[in-house]
């Protein structure tokens, strides 16, 4: 046991793991790269369902649904299934990555949208703000804390998800865990799943202190 | 003027809140809806800025039909306050009084202007208006809820148990700020509240609403509190309503004579003429001496109160200009209750 963590900070920290196509970093930047255009691509598609939903108050058992299916969707299927239909390249490992992370944002734009006080909204009307300025002066603004919470959420599923691009022959840190696997070389395995951690934690982290940091003002 | 016709208003699940209503509320004015809850009230006053529409009749603010106008232009030009303030929680206390500056295009620095000016009006700091709402307390977040409604000059205010949610001593402040405020706004207030005695105090014109959405009366207080059309409106207006009628009434009016000495309790008084307390040979008991402008209803409780029955009066200054006899002030009570009936 020793020596497999011993082996594993030598594999971390040894200047030639880092460089190179194969290299750390070049693994990371891929999976970072994978991560952040899934991620906003879901963004792009569950921000402005969350927003009309929560809005308009229509459509709310798509958000409670949205989130039961998010649960229970098996990825590695996903990314076969149109991996099969599509034939080999990034667009099944695209879909899956986006469709993991789409229930989080929306389900939590809607939380945030529902959690915004009545009074606030019926004084915002009253003092004859339009539908689209109560939305984006006072809806959008007071839900923003529980959005970004959605945004975070997803993306910290996304990046942990991300290794399956190696399943299907891509990069990122995945290509590890896969070629370690195939190897029978666990200290590869290994690295690449402590740096696919490492990374999911640092990002919550950053991001949780640019969220606190951003919305010093509001009260709990 | 703001004018009720026939109107009705019925909830898709089948309550009638609206019954009928024809009503005229003057300008200038305070026209305080009063009645328990479920009795149609607040929904009377939200038809007038249209956050609720009419099933039927007309409804109209400076002689146009409220529907034949935008929603949102109607609302920005009727100022609007409800219970729990509804600030926007995200936005500094000058930001939020400029929302409706803003909304109508004035430009961010005119509109900013205009809140700071507003910050003094309702008696808040500078310093307040670069807070956030939570930062206030529930009586100063009251003081920015009046100061948005007023920001664009609206001619009508709408009120909706704005003071509702503050403890008793802060009321009584908001209330005289209000009608200090009325005083040199003159604006169309329309109040709605549950609580009858700030009904009497603020309004110029008070209507009963009774369960169901029917007005039952609407008359100026001293009238209503004289007489009361039905036993709903005796009985809403409570047991001790005669004494509402004297808190209108000011003891200017009631004559003075000078302060006893000699006698078994004297007034005694500091150096510049206010007074301090009754004095015995054995024993000192408390003065509220009151002014002119005070109520025949504090002067009754005060006479009662004194151990001579003798309410001492003072200037605005404070210092003793004579004492009220209980005879006295109990005659001006009833004349105050004979006059009310033939007014009525």
């Amino acid at each position: 046991m020793y020596e497999l963590f011993k082996n594993l900070g030598t594999w971390l920290t040894s200047g030639s793991q880092w460089t190179g196509t194969d290299g750390i970093a070049h693994r990371l930047a891929e999976h970072l790269q994978y991560s952040l255009l899934a991620t906003l691509v879901a963004a792009a598609i569950g921000l402005p369902l969350g927003l009309l939903i929560g809005h308009t108050g229509k459509g709310a058992f798509v958000a409670i649904n949205l989130a039961s299916f998010g649960r229970a969707l098996p990825t590695v299927g996903l990314v076969v299934l149109v991996f099969l239909a599509g034939g080999l390249s990034m667009l099944p490992v695209y879909v899956a990555l986006v469709a993991l992370a789409v229930p989080a944002i929306v389900t939590n734009t809607y939380a945030g949208m529902t959690a915004v006080d009545p009074d606030v909204k019926d004084a915002a009307r009253g003092q004859g703000m339009r539908g689209h300025q109560v939305l984006f002066q006072v809806e959008l603004p007071l839900a923003l804390p529980l959005i970004m919470t959605g945004l975070r959420l997803a993306l910290i599923q996304v990046v942990a998800t991300a290794t399956i691009a190696a399943y299907v022959s891509f990069g990122g840190l995945g290509r590890y865990v896969f070629d370690g696997l195939a190897q029978r070389d666990l200290v590869q395995v290994l690295g690449g799943a402590v740096l696919v951690a490492v990374v999911a934690v640092a990002l919550d982290l950053l991001l949780s202190g640019l969220q606190r940091f951003l919305f010093r003002h509001r009260t709990a | 003027m703001i004018q009720f016709d026939a109107v009705h208003k019925r909830f898709p699940n089948g309550t009638t809140a609206v019954h009928d209503l024809t009503l005229d509320m003057p300008e200038g004015g305070v026209t305080v809806l009063v009645g328990s809850s479920g009795c149609g009230k607040t929904t009377t006053l939200r038809m007038i800025n249209r956050m609720v529409e009419p099933t039927s009749g007309t409804i109209k603010v400076g002689g146009k039909d409220v529907t034949d106008q935008d929603a949102a232009a109607l609302r920005r030009s009727i100022g609007y306050v409800i219970q729990q303030s509804g600030l926007f929680p995200h936005r500094t206390v000058l930001d939020n009084i400029a929302t409706v500056p803003l909304l109508l295009g004035h430009g961010r620095r005119k509109a900013r202007a205009r809140a700071a000016e507003l910050l003094e009006t309702v008696g808040l700091t500078a310093e307040a208006g670069k807070r956030y709402p939570h930062q206030l307390s529930g009586g100063q977040q009251q003081r920015v809820g009046v100061a948005r409604a007023l920001a664009a000059d609206p001619p009508v205010l709408l009120m909706d148990e704005p003071f509702g949610a503050v403890d008793p001593v802060v009321r009584t402040q908001l209330q005289d700020e209000l009608l200090r405020l009325q005083k040199e706004l003159s604006k169309t207030i329309v109040f709605v509240t549950h609580d009858v005695d700030e009904a009497v105090r603020l309004g110029d014109r008070i209507a009963i609403f009774r369960t169901g959405g029917h007005l039952v009366q609407c008359a100026p207080p001293a009238e209503l509190l004289a007489r009361p059309a039905d036993d709903f409106v005796a009985d809403f207006l409570g047991a001790e309503r005669g004494l509402k009628l004297l808190s209108l009434k000011t003891l200017a009016a009631v004559p003075q004579g000078p302060a006893p000495e000699g006698d078994t309790w004297s007034l005694v008084c500091d150096e510049t003429g206010r007074p301090l307390h009754w004095a015995s040979q054995r024993t000192e008991l408390p003065v509220r001496p009151l002014r002119d402008g005070d109520s025949l209803l504090a002067a009754l409780d005060e006479s009662l109160a004194s151990p001579t029955g003798l309410v001492a009066r003072v200037d605005a200054a404070g210092v003793l200009t004579g004492v009220s006899s209980r005879d006295d002030i109990h005659a001006h009570a009833g004349q105050a209750h004979a006059d009310a009936r033939v007014a009525a």
